[in-house]
């Protein structure tokens, strides 16, 4: 009873699927912007691979182009000031640096809206009160936060590094309506080709402490090793840790193989 | 049940012979773990994958717990939750990208366990219960899963969510509000995720309960072998400890190593990019994709673009989803051939390895947008997993001549390190 019941739902599923593939054109509808579109290039940083490490000098140099570029438009909501002794700054340097910035609060003696020094315990503030303000001052775009950016995207690191090295005149070749429109600006790496943030970093746009030369290139690969770290702080840990208990469990499974011969020897089988 | 020469449990320590009396936990692990439990001798590395399903079992539900410790399952907080964990929790990232990868793990020993027993006949009688309720399993991992990628509330959870209950408004009139029922809404919002983790929370206490079952049935006529002979005398068998407690244990040590280099090397292969964003209902993923393990579904799902009979296409493609996993249900009388092993079914064997790479192919069509060729591949992918399941194995079973066998389970293991008379040299 099951064979021949089970036989007819499945020819009934085979004539659907059969008639699905003759009604389904085999030819793709083509799609100018996939051959405009870019893929990312490798960005190699001192946090990749098995046996990372933090490029501290790097990491501060790019965490003063978020505070001096990516900031007055992107938020790190999730970084607190504390988090970045992690990059090689003193608890004194950390308190310090968050003076510098004033966080949302309110009057202590009369409760209004107000604000107050930054302490190591607080957020890296928003440059937007809301997402309505962000929005009306970014061409109706609102500029993402950058705490998890490097791990949000397709392509990682790369994507990020080549986007912000990869603004230039259209092709001439580009169809009329892959054209950047008003306020948008040609990128090859971004998917839609066209995206509102103008080309954010230019030669020497900030100086850097250590001296290293403030080009394009240098000032994306700084920012893009900062990001990485703030999306995720643990990831030198990780993998360090990973290795202790990878080589914990190769001695153990040793033992085990060890052990499991030894009981097996006198039984064939 | 178990065999007449299954070792008898006798404790010795006063203290064991007291608790033997008064509740006899020992005596009930011993019986079914331990020295007096007979277990075939032949059975090889495939047969690692029950215990590691559980072990990986375990795992989930102690990270999964800890993880509940620090989570709040609110659509304003969850999302910073899960990343407070990661940044603030004492090893919470550790936690959190192990309960991450463990969910991949499940679902990676629990495949290698099904077709294990695809191949080795293990769901045919006298072990039918143990196969539907390994079925059972199967669908509560698929539901936990599945409520358990939406609680970070990413833009993937949310999509997903959205695309999975939608497949019951396909049903005709009551599908729509079967949706909202499940949802709890009309889109998913705080109700849906607040329940989401209740049964998230609860479903993986079910599956540990009909676990139990599942090994209690596979206890009744003992674990079927690579032969698939039923166990004849003592000779075939040996006592599950220390033979197989050792055999496992080198089996999990090789499962933790995997699930090591994947958690602490390469968290995120597995994973999307997208649910690193947070859930936004306005602003929809250009490819909405599952996790990896429910690709050949979601596949099969997409393969149904046409409206035959007065069925429209997404109701097809809903059924036939549905349908490829209930009809597992069905397999124990779908085959109706006596001989369990694909080792001594010349034609069956053939068409096990297809339906492999049948179902790789349906996951490759299922993570790839709807363009041709992926179409085509998943329509012609989908007709073979059906055509193979109720059509190619009722004929196979019935037409197919089975390979001579031994006549026990020793016969056969003392056949494969006899000499080889050919091979051994003219003097020895």
């Amino acid at each position: 009873m099951v064979r021949p019941l089970g036989f007819l739902v499945g020819l009934g599923f085979i004539t659907a699927l059969v008639l699905a593939i003759f009604t389904t054109p085999l030819k793709n509808e083509p799609n100018v912007a996939y051959s405009f579109v870019k893929e990312p290039r490798h960005l190699k940083l001192a946090s990749d691979g098995l046996v990372p490490h933090w490029d501290k000098a790097q990491l501060q140099r790019g965490m003063q182009v978020y505070k001096e570029v990516c900031s007055a438009c992107h938020s790190l909501n999730l970084v607190a000031f504390r988090n970045i002794q992690d990059l090689g700054y003193t608890e004194g340097q950390v308190k310090t640096f968050a003076k510098g910035f004033q966080v949302p609060s309110v009057n202590p003696d009369t409760g209004e809206v107000a604000t107050r020094d930054g302490l190591a315990s607080d957020h890296f503030p928003a440059p937007y009160a809301n997402d309505v303000a962000a929005r009306a001052a970014n061409n109706n775009a609102i500029p993402p936060d950058l705490s998890l950016i490097t791990k949000a995207r397709e392509g990682g690191k790369d994507y990020i590094y080549s986007l912000l090295t990869g603004y230039q005149n259209p092709p001439a070749n580009l169809p009329a309506e892959l054209k950047p429109g008003t306020g948008l600006h040609y990128n090859p790496y971004f998917p839609n080709l066209n995206l509102a943030m103008a080309k954010p970093l230019n030669d020497g746009q900030v100086t850097y402490a250590d001296g290293t030369k403030a080009s394009v290139d240098q000032m994306a690969k700084d920012v893009t090793a900062f990001l990485v770290w703030t999306a995720e702080p643990k990831l030198v840990k990780r993998v360090q840790v990973g290795w202790a208990v990878f080589f914990f469990l190769l001695i153990f499974t040793v033992l085990a193989y060890l052990s499991y011969r030894n009981i097996w020897a006198d039984k064939k089988h | 049940m178990s065999f007449p020469w299954a070792k008898p449990y006798e404790p010795q320590h006063p203290l064991m012979k007291w608790m033997d009396e008064k509740l006899p936990i020992p005596r009930l692990v011993y019986n079914a773990t331990g020295p007096g439990y007979p277990v075939p001798r032949n059975l090889n590395y495939f047969w690692n994958f029950g215990v590691l399903a559980g072990a990986a079992l375990m795992i989930q539900i102690i990270t999964g717990i800890i993880l509940a410790m620090h989570y709040a399952a609110n659509v304003g907080v969850a999302f910073n939750s899960v990343e407070h964990i990661m940044r603030d929790v004492n090893a919470g990232w550790f936690i959190r990208y192990a309960h991450m990868n463990g969910a991949s793990m499940f679902f990676i020993v629990v495949y290698l366990h099904i077709f294990r027993g695809l191949y080795y006949g293990s769901y045919k009688a006298p072990r039918e219960m143990v196969w539907l309720l390994g079925v059972v399993i199967f669908l509560l991992m698929m539901a936990t899963a599945f409520m358990g990628y939406v609680l970070p509330w990413g833009q993937m959870s949310f999509w997903g969510a959205q695309v999975i209950t939608g497949f019951f408004s396909a049903i005709p009139i009551v599908g729509e509000p079967v949706r909202q029922w499940l949802l709890g809404g009309f889109v998913p919002d705080n109700a849906t995720l607040n329940r989401f983790f209740s049964l998230h929370y609860l479903l993986p206490f079910v599956i540990l309960g009909v676990i139990i079952l599942h090994i209690w049935a596979l206890h009744i006529p003992g674990s079927n072998n690579p032969t698939g002979i039923e166990v004849k005398d003592e000779q075939d068998t040996v006592p599950f400890h220390p033979y197989y407690t050792a055999k496992d244990g080198f089996g999990l040590g090789i499962f933790l190593l995997v699930f090591v280099a994947l958690t602490f090397f390469s968290p995120n292969m597995l994973g999307h990019a997208d649910n690193y964003i947070p859930a936004n209902s306005l602003s929809t993923p250009a490819h909405i994709v599952p996790e990896w393990y429910f690709l050949p579904f979601y596949a099969i799902l997409k393969a149904f673009t046409f409206n035959f009979l007065w069925i429209d296409a997404k109701l097809w493609g809903v059924i036939a989803m549905f349908a490829s996993i209930a009809l597992l249900f069905f397999l124990p009388w779908l085959d109706s051939s006596p001989i369990k092993s694909s080792t001594y079914r010349p034609l069956y064997r053939w068409f096990f390895w297809v339906l492999v790479a049948d179902v790789l192919l349906l996951g490759v069509c299922g993570m790839m947008p709807a363009e041709q060729p992926w179409v085509i591949l998943s329509q012609l992918g989908s007709i073979y997993y059906f055509a193979h399941f109720l059509v190619i194995l009722p004929i196979v079973s019935r037409i197919e001549r089975p390979l001579p066998m031994p006549n026990s389970i020793t016969e056969a293991v003392l056949a494969k390190h006899a000499p080889d008379a050919a091979s051994v040299p003219a003097a020895a």
